[in-house]
């Protein structure tokens, strides 16, 4: 680590804040939103609002037609009252509308939101070679760098512009690692989505800075249906960082986002996430649902690197997989999920072997606290051509308290015997000794636990861009204080 | 500084510490001796605060705060230091961050600015090559994997930086080789002032060499049973404990 990764570190240990969800408020920006309820008519006004193409709308449709067939899930280890999906508001953008150049530019409002966030408009600037499409309830209402990402060829736009300006890259690549068939949370994605991000590395482009996105849920009772389509051609490199929080609400928000990644041959995709949604209060009431099929295919020797933070929602129901197409293809999957109060979590990965000598690893950290409840669900399937494949899965948890729960469902299918599957699973808890250490050396009990946690956490958060593991520490904290009585 | 007066503490229904009487003034060191189990590390675990223990009486003062009133993290803001019989691991907190940490903290709770990290890390040199700490220790994690000598040597090197009043060092001789006693030995020597005092838990008289501690006492089934100065060691190790223990076990029978 460098020291000044360490330093930053440092002082973020040094803030401990209050206990209350802290980035619960709501920012007030009039709204231009469409009646609730799913049926073609409003499938056909999110597609007529945007402005799309006659394929476009008919993908929709044909989501939607499959939606109506498929049933919720329920083979998770989750108990939640299944929303009414009629009861969804599937459309809402912020009125004022037009993209902007420069952060200067920003509807006052929503500066006050960032400066609260942390993610001050300042901040950012200062946040060096770090292009941010803000992204407030389903349309951008912000983006930069876009110039300099143009020099190199990249594309990195909201994806209802490259629907507009680059049909023939959405319409090649869309549905193609996740269909819209896939299960029932993506064929209602592909219907209704309104806005998420669309990233083209032309090949042999290494991207020459993180391209980040912040994602909230900002309108009562809007669904947040994002899409995520990454795109790294042949030999080319990228670090997408995807962050969100939300505010404080009363009712469950609905959130069923699908990430789609595709890594051309030599091609290296790098892609984090700090989940924040609205957990609920301490009852469980009104915290985000969030469901959210992640996929990413790598042909030959691409590697293709999801890490998560997982601190809100909810109910968290994600799998971001790899499909290791490719000979001599990576997959990595490294997660801290931490569920507390009312949480429930069923997360994990998939690893899909198909090439000779695919690698795969798995670390997924879990912390339970409270009354919440942790799962870890990961399939690692070698298939028989995957021939020399390997995969080392390491999964722990912590628990905090004794009314909490955490479990491992790790499922390994391997159908050749050059291939070697490695597993490993420890559950834990925080001692008592370890704290009584910590106190005795001036760190009081929630610092210590900040601080243990972080311990605990580090070989996840080291995968994470500098900024981001400051962010991701820092929710961890708030999270997690007041767990340990 | 510090005042404990007829200390009584245990562990459920078992009483360890049966009235302890002890006074440390600034400057001085004291030296603890006494059979296994006979509440050495109790004492310390009760003054540093550890709840598993219950104060069943007495009381202890330390700069004329009542330190039982105090959470354990308080009592080491206002100067009180121990030096584990086992220190702790804490997997995956570098020994630069978890001290960056501490002393961040104790600032805090004094209600100052948190240390510059360039001045942090000088200090660290400083104290490093005191104990002769070789290059690349402050990143190995708390404790993770380290030897018995380095986890005593990591809690005199966290002493060092914290710089408390009173120091109270469980046993930190044992798992020690012949060298790293003598530097540890140096590096309290060094930092001993009119200002703090140290009291130290030992069983050999060899540490007591290197240190010279104004008291030695011998605690022995949760009491006091005899004190006396420097020489009192050098005639435990001659005679061991027996002497001093028969008499007691006389007067209790
Ligand atoms: N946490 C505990 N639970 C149960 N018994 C305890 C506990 N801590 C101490 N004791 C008992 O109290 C007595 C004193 O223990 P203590 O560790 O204070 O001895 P000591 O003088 O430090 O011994 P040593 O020289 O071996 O370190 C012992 O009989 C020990 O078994
Ligand atoms: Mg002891």
């Amino acid at each position: 680590m460098s020291e000044q990764k360490k330093q930053s570190e440092d002082e973020l240990l040094e803030k401990v804040t209050s206990t209350e969800y802290k980035y619960g408020f709501t920012t007030d920006i009039e709204s231009d939103t469409i009646p609730k309820g799913l049926s073609e008519d409003v499938v056909r006004i999110i597609s007529a609002k945007k402005n799309e193409p006659e394929w476009m709308l008919e993908y929709r449709l044909k989501a939607y037609k499959s939606w109506l067939e498929m049933e919720e899930p329920d083979w998770a280890n989750i108990n939640y009252t299944k929303p009414n999906y009629q009861d969804v508001i599937y459309y809402s953008a912020p009125k004022q509308k037009p993209v902007l150049d420069s952060l200067d530019d920003l509807d006052p409002e929503m500066k006050k939101t960032f400066d609260k966030l942390g993610i001050s408009i300042d901040e950012q600037k200062k946040l060096a070679n770090v292009a941010v499409d803000i992204v407030m309830d389903s349309v951008s209402v912000a983006n930069t760098f876009k110039d300099t990402l143009a020099e190199k060829g990249i594309i990195f736009c909201p994806i209802s512009d490259a629907i507009q300006e680059h049909p023939e890259l959405v319409k090649k690549y869309l549905g193609t690692v996740v269909p819209a068939r896939d299960n029932f949370f993506s064929a209602l994605n592909a219907a209704v989505f309104s806005d998420g991000s669309f990233c083209y590395i032309p090949k042999g482009i290494k991207c020459p800075m993180e391209l980040s996105t912040y994602f909230r849920i900002n309108e009562a009772g809007t669904g947040q249906f994002e899409r995520t389509l990454l795109i790294a051609d042949e030999g080319s490199q990228v670090s997408y960082l995807e962050g969100c929080t939300a505010p404080m609400r009363d009712e469950n928000q609905l959130h069923a986002a699908v990430v789609e990644l595709i890594a051309m041959d030599e091609a290296d995709i790098k892609y984090s996430t700090v989940q924040n949604w609205y957990p609920g209060n301490a009852e469980g009431v009104g915290g985000v649902f969030n469901f959210v099929t992640k996929r990413g295919i790598c042909h030959k020797n691409a590697k293709i690197s999801w890490t998560q933070v997982e601190t809100g929602s909810a109910v968290t129901w994600k799998y971001p997989s790899c499909i290791l197409k490719g000979d001599n293809s990576i997959g990595e999957f490294f997660s801290v999920a931490v569920t507390n109060n009312r949480q429930q979590a069923d997360t994990g990965t998939k690893m899909i072997h198909l090439g000779k000598n695919t690698k795969s690893t798995i670390i997924a950290k879990g912390i339970s606290a409270g009354k919440s409840d942790g799962n870890y669900r990961g399939l690692v399937k070698i298939s028989k051509g995957a021939t020399n494949s390997r995969n080392f899965s390491q999964c722990d948890s912590l628990l905090m308290g004794d009314k909490c729960g955490s479990h491992t469902f790790p499922y390994i299918e391997v159908k050749n015997n050059s291939s070697k599957v490695e597993h490993e699973a420890t559950t834990s808890k925080i001692g008592e000794d370890q704290i009584f250490y910590c106190n005795q050396r001036g760190i009081g009990t929630e610092a210590a636990i900040a601080l243990i946690v972080n311990g605990y956490c580090k070989d996840v958060l080291n995968q994470l861009p500098m900024e981001f593991a400051v962010e991701a520490q820092k929710l961890l904290e708030i999270s997690l204080e007041g767990s340990v009585g | 500084m510090l005042q404990i007066k007829d200390l009584k503490a245990g562990i459920e229904d078992n009483q360890i510490l049966k009235g302890i009487n002890l006074e440390v003034k600034a400057g001085e060191i004291h030296a603890i001796m006494g059979p296994n189990g006979s509440g050495k590390s109790t004492l310390s675990a009760v003054i540093a605060g550890n709840e598993d223990y219950e104060v069943e009486g007495g009381n202890i003062t330390f700069n004329g705060k009542d330190l039982l009133e105090l959470d354990p993290e308080e009592r080491a803001h206002n100067g009180v230091f121990l030096s584990f019989q086992y220190p702790v691991e804490i997997p995956g907190i570098s020994v630069s961050n978890f001290i960056k940490t501490s002393i961040t903290e104790k600032r805090k709770a004094q209600g100052l600015e948190p240390i510059l990290t360039k001045d942090l890390l000088k200090m660290m040199r400083e104290k490093m090559e005191l104990l002769s700490i070789k290059q690349g220790y402050l990143s190995r994690n708390m404790n993770e994997g380290f030897s018995g000598g380095e986890k005593k040597r990591n809690e005199i090197f966290q002493m060092a930086m914290l710089e408390p009043k009173l120091a109270i060092l469980d046993e930190t001789d044992s798992g020690l080789d012949i060298d790293a006693l003598r530097i540890v030995a140096n590096g309290v020597n060094k930092l001993r002032s009119e200002d703090n005092a140290t009291v130290i838990i030992t069983h050999y008289q060899r540490l007591l060499d290197y240190i010279v501690p104004d008291f030695v006492h011998v605690l022995y089934n949760g009491r006091i049973v005899k004190s006396g100065g420097a020489e009192l060691a050098h005639e435990l190790e001659e005679k061991g404990y027996d002497w001093v223990t028969k008499e007691e076990d006389k007067k209790w029978a």
